[in-house]
């Protein structure tokens, strides 16, 4: 499943996408997040399945550009530690 | 906050149940209830079939829009809750949903309960909400494979949409049918920012464009605007869109339009759609339980 | 010598007249919705202001949202270029430059000649601009001026969940109805924009004197939220709004002399 969270406001388009046919439910992300955005949870788009999934949290799906600002600095060369710490390489940013 | 006390944008509210179904020939006797922001249904399937269901407008209590939608699902059924075996809430007060066994997310459910709508040949289904919007792509079995959604930004959702039928006065009923009475499809609203379109749309009216003209214009950027949310997850035929906006041709055929695809038509009320999954997730899950004793 | 800079901004049109370096009139008009009539409008009472004539000007730069719009422009200059100018003549020590207008977020980073470094724009989304304060103010039914006075009185922070300004409406609404008092719903808007003003420009790497400009800069219970969310002080010159026409000035006043 792609799982997009995130949004598109009238500054542009924001989006988190975790692929979670990649994931292996290590938790790395979860833990790499400064702003502990990241949880594991057992997969919440599918009621029927058991498997554990990392999901950005709800309350900060509405503002993951500012949250995840300080992970993407403008002016020095970036890499989210969200995404370097996925080793399947499951997490992309849209921005 | 002229919405408040103005009308425009109510929805009827009704309930609705199958007269050729007896519960008592049912094995299986689930329910969904769906309170969104907005507005909240109750669904009620026997062994995964539609018997009942109602649709009203969410009150500031959850609870008690969940007991209240309920309630009124079950009248005149015969039927009552002690005998409905498994509860699912979902939606935004999913979690606030006091007699429900399970909260299960809206996506989950809105996916489910479209291909139950739809039959098992929908990939993409669009459910534009009151103040929301999400785009959820699903299996033949109805399991989600890829979604996204959007409550943040009122722009895309029907909250923008009453905005705008509220400074042109019209009734939200009738914006679809009233954006068409243009000669010419004109240039969309450029702000995708529901206050600044607000500002660029009283502009328009002042330069003397006819409230259609502008409402056509907002419908247009609306559309436009699903659409690039849409591309995000890419759209695979058959196509369907759910949820409040689905009533609003204004927007839909605008959207079909820029997509070239036609949207599944359907005969009941897309407004259930999340409800109607939690019945039927509700229903396996009680079937899972039962299984393991 | 004289020289002029236009800033057409979404909501206001200024206009500063500059003698040799030193600020000899200002003119300001909405921006509405005839770019032209607010232009000559904004224009004419700065030249008011400065007794002179159009005839003397030798040099006009125009910036902001609408600076194409100005037929009797000579030069243009981009908004993070007028603002880093402008902002550095009155404070030399400005390295971060925060501008919050009516429509746009922008931050950026200088050098003390005003040349640009770095910069982030969070464009055209309410939330995220003065636009925000205006739509709060409405709902809570008080003048967007008294906004900051108001905030300054509370002491407790409410937080705000929506962040969308038409979302943010219907809770300001709600706050009301649940008895929270005006002083607390006025400081949570200004705590509300100004953690997205800060988030926006932690992008940079924030390097002192921080100085804030445009027109929201002259809110000071904005200016208070910002400062304890960014945990520094800031710089706020006089007339913050009038900033990116002067920097267009500075520009027009420089070309002047390279002829
Ligand atoms: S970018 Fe940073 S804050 Fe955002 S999810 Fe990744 S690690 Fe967390
Ligand atoms: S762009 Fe406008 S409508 Fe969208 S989130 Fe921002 S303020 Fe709200």
């Amino acid at each position: 499943m792609q799982a997009n969270y995130g949004y598109r406001d009238g500054s542009g388009e924001y989006y988190i996408t975790i692929d979670t046919d990649k994931c292996d439910s290590c938790g790395k992300c979860v833990e790499a997040c400064p702003s502990k955005i990241l949880v594991m949870v057992s997969d919440p788009f599918d009621p029927m399945s058991d498997a554990d999934i990392p999901i950005v949290i709800e309350a900060e799906r509405k503002k993951i550009k500012y949250t995840c600002g300080p992970c993407k600095p403008v002016d020095k060369e970036r890499e989210e530690p969200c995404i370097k710490a996925c080793e399947p390489r499951a997490i992309t940013h849209s921005w | 906050m002229a919405t408040e006390d103005s009308e425009y944008w109510r929805w009827k509210e009704y309930n609705w149940k199958d007269p050729e179904m007896d519960w008592k020939d049912a094995e299986f006797i689930t329910a969904g209830v769906d309170v969104g922001s907005v507005s909240s249904q109750a669904v009620i399937t026997l062994d995964s079939k539609l018997f009942a269901y109602s649709n009203m407008r969410t009150g500031s209590n959850s609870p008690d829009s969940a007991r209240n939608a309920m309630n009124w699902a079950l009248e005149d059924t015969g039927l009552d809750l002690e005998k409905i075996q498994y509860v699912v809430g979902t939606g935004y007060g999913r979690v606030n949903v006091p007699f429900a066994d399970r909260a299960i997310t809206e996506i989950a459910c809105h996916g489910r309960g479209a291909n139950y709508m739809y039959g098992p040949t929908v990939r993409t289904v669009l459910d534009m909400g009151g103040q929301d919007c999400k785009a959820i792509r699903t299996d033949e079995k109805g399991k989600v494979t890829a979604f996204l959604m959007n409550d943040k930004c009122a722009a895309g959702t029907g909250r923008g949409m009453e905005v705008f039928a509220d400074l042109l006065g019209i009734h939200i009923e009738k914006v679809g049918e009233e954006s068409f009475k243009v000669e010419k499809e004109p240039p969309a609203v450029s702000s995708t920012c529901v206050v600044f379109a607000k500002s660029e749309a009283t502009g328009l009216l002042r330069a003397g464009w006819p409230k259609n003209k502008v409402l056509a214009a907002y419908c247009s950027a609306m559309a436009h605007r699903v659409v690039t949310l849409l591309e995000r997850l890419g759209v695979e035929k058959e196509f369907a869109i759910t949820g409040g906006i689905a009533k609003n041709s204004g927007v839909v055929k605008r959207i079909e339009k820029e997509l070239g695809l036609t949207a599944l038509d359907v005969n009941l009320d897309t407004q259930i759609a999340g409800a109607l999954g939690g019945a039927l997730f509700a229903e396996a899950l009680a079937k899972k339980a039962q299984k393991q004793g | 010598m004289y020289v002029a800079g236009i800033d057409m901004g979404a909501k206001f049109v200024k206009v500063v007249i500059l003698d040799d370096g030193e600020i000899k009139g200002k003119g300001m008009a909405p921006t509405g919705f005839d770019l032209d009539e607010a232009a000559n409008s904004a224009f004419n009472s700065a030249l008011e202001n400065a007794g002179i004539q159009k005839d003397d000007l030798k040099h006009i730069t125009s910036t902001g949202a609408g600076k194409k719009e100005v037929d009797f422009r000579n030069t243009e200059v981009t908004e993070v270029g007028a603002a880093a100018k402008g902002a550095i003549s009155l404070f030399p020590g400005s390295r971060t430059i925060i501008e919050v207008g009516a429509e746009e977020g922008r931050a950026l980073r200088s050098d003390e000649n005003g040349r640009v470094l770095d910069f982030v724009i969070n464009e055209k989304c309410a939330a995220g601009a003065g636009a925000f304060t205006e739509a709060m103010a409405r709902a809570l039914e008080i003048p967007v001026t008294e906004m900051g006075a108001l905030s300054l009185k509370s002491a407790k922070e409410t937080p705000m969940n929506a962040q969308c300004a038409v979302f943010a409406e219907s809770e300001v609404v709600s706050l009301v109805h649940s008895k929270t008092s005006k002083e607390d719903i006025a400081r949570a808007i200004h705590d509300a924009i100004a953690s997205r003003i800060s988030s926006m420009v932690r992008r940079l790497s924030i390097e002192k004197d921080v100085t804030l400009i445009g027109g929201l800069a002259k809110n000071i219970g904005f200016v208070e939220s910002l400062k304890r969310d960014l945990n520094m002080d800031i710089n706020v010159p006089d007339d913050p709004d009038f900033v990116g026409a002067l920097g267009a000035a500075l520009v027009a006043r420089k070309k002047a002399k390279e002829g």
